[in-house]
């Protein structure tokens, strides 16, 4: 039987009404600027930035207005629109060497070139609610001191003199792209890379926990933990050479895990790697530990069957915008699938009251 | 990144530092230097995007880390300079004026562009940059040794 599904036009627009309405909330109120919630909001611009995988603070401001605060909500509109763009090319991997560093941190190494840099950082507060905040106060200028100049160097660039940890030799092969190739499994490094760089934080986060409490522990340090912007260059083919573009804030994990050795790698320390857009140091390091659980067969480790080993479990349940594309389908009509699955049921039930009558009978 | 703009690829570097100039900035210093020649579009201003890349473990093998939007352009003044401009972000009147500034800077206004638009715009973004760094400098953690007086 086919079931009318016309007629909800005038409801799901006064739906849309009201929703703009409420999305505006009261209007004695005053009204968030984009601005405001660029400046103010950063980290929530930031986690839609790179879950988006687009980097536009203003878009992802105006995304996070729009979606009434719902950050997932917000990274799908910026999915959305990231599809609309031209490419003009890619960028020359960015240097993360050359950061300029606002935030630069050694879990491993106390004394290193360089220094422990903390950054505005939520480390070290007491996570009070801070009441002060409520009211309009004028907030005290961070105290400067004079700054040594020049690169800061990677931890993992003077610690490895002796050799005892991997090596990331450089390497100029063109990597795949999942906006342009369906993401298929088996996936090299790269492409583990660029899924789990604009997979959901909290999917990640959960991983990468629960690699710490056993399953496949790979025991991770904080090698290297930084935040900060490094230029983006990109060729430029009516110039003919490379220009820089604009710059981008970064954070970068790198992980050294304790490795006791396996059939094919000497006993050292290995590496796990996080990049993520913005000041995103909990989804960065989450990256690095889960980049490093996926690196269990390269490394000649025992495939334990845990999920944070399973590439593709992992990579195919990281995206947000997929998992709640799917999964929020199903409050949408269904009423022929549902319609047709009634019928079944009660097909069913009456023969098997015409079998049991049947028996009874017998 | 005091640049030097007569030094090696002297285009590249006033280019490059355009790109990364305050939103609205380069417009308001080429409208104070007073120089705004005819010109036609090669390209006129478009927005699209650039894929970000990155290498494994800082230095390994390159992978796509995500899309930065960009907007270019293309334009050649009526003496026949030709003056291009990529830019981070969507910034239509931005690109016009570094393509602009580009292309003027291979004229007789070189010089004055220089001292109007791209020195003030290398201070103000490296003074920027340096408060930054002092900011970073003075979250510094300075270890110290507590002296355990055993001798």
């Amino acid at each position: 039987m086919y079931v009318a599904v016309k007629g909800g036009e005038r409801a799901i627009e006064n739906a849309h009404a009201w929703l703009a309405e409420e999305r505006r909330g009261d209007k004695s109120i005053a009204e968030l600027g984009i601005a405001q919630i660029r400046e103010q909001m950063k980290l929530a611009v930031d986690r839609v930035m790179a879950e988006g995988s687009l980097y536009d603070p203003d878009l992802a401001a105006l995304a996070i207005k729009q979606a009434r605060g719902d950050l997932i909500e917000a990274i799908f509109l910026i999915r959305a629109y990231r599809t609309t763009l031209p490419r003009f090319g890619a960028s020359q991997p960015v240097d993360t060497g050359a950061m300029a560093c606002d935030r630069r941190i050694s879990a491993t190494f106390k004394d290193l070139p360089g220094g422990q840099v903390l950054g505005p950082t939520f480390d070290y507060t007491h996570r009070l609610l801070d009441f002060k905040l409520a009211a309009d106060g004028e907030v005290p200028k961070a105290p400067q001191r004079d700054a040594a100049a020049g690169d800061v160097p990677h931890v993992t660039d003077f610690l490895n003199r002796e050799g005892l940890i991997e090596e990331a030799p450089q390497d100029d092969t063109d990597p795949p792209d999942l906006t342009r190739e369906p993401l298929e499994v088996p996936a090299d490094r790269a492409l583990r890379l660029q899924a789990l760089a604009r997979a959901d934080e909290g999917f990640t986060l959960g991983l990468a926990y629960s690699t710490q409490r056993g399953y496949a522990r790979n025991h991770a340090f904080v090698g290297e933990l930084r935040i900060g912007a490094v230029s983006v260059e990109m060729d430029i083919p009516e110039l003919g050479f490379a220009i820089e573009i604009g710059e981008v804030a970064l954070t970068e994990c790198e992980t050294v895990n304790q490795f006791k050795g396996s059939k094919t790698e000497p006993p050292q320390f290995t590496r796990g790697y996080g990049l993520v857009f913005g000041q995103t140091e909990r989804k960065a390091i989450s990256m690095a530990l889960v980049d490093r659980a996926l690196r269990w067969e390269e490394l000649g480790e025992d495939d334990v069957g845990a999920p944070a080993q399973d590439a593709e479990f992992v990579l195919y349940h990281a995206d947000n915008i997929q998992a709640t594309g799917f999964l929020e389908h199903i409050k949408l009509p269904h009423y022929v699938d549902f319609q047709s699955e009634l019928e079944l049921v009660r097909k069913l039930r009456c023969e098997a009251g015409a079998d049991q009558a049947q028996e009874a009978a017998e | 990144m005091k640049e030097a703009f007569d030094e090696d690829a002297p285009r590249q570097r006033w280019l490059s530092l355009m790109a990364k100039a305050p939103e609205g900035r380069v417009e308001a210093l080429l409208a104070a230097a007073g120089v705004r020649p005819a010109f036609t579009w090669l390209r006129a201003p478009e927005i699209g995007s650039t894929m970000v890349r990155g290498r494994a473990g800082g230095t390994g093998a390159p992978f796509n880390l995500g899309e930065m939007t960009v907007t270019r352009c293309s334009l050649t003044l009526e003496t026949g300079e030709v003056g291009h401009a990529y830019v981070q972000g969507r910034r239509k009147a931005c690109v016009e004026a570094v393509a602009l500034v580009d292309a003027l800077m291979q004229t007789a206004a070189a010089d004055r562009l220089r001292t109007t638009v791209l020195e003030p715009l290398r201070d103000e973004l490296q003074a920027a940059k340096d408060t930054r760094a002092a900011k970073a400098a003075a979250t510094k953690v300075e270890f110290f040794t507590m002296v355990r007086g055993e001798d």
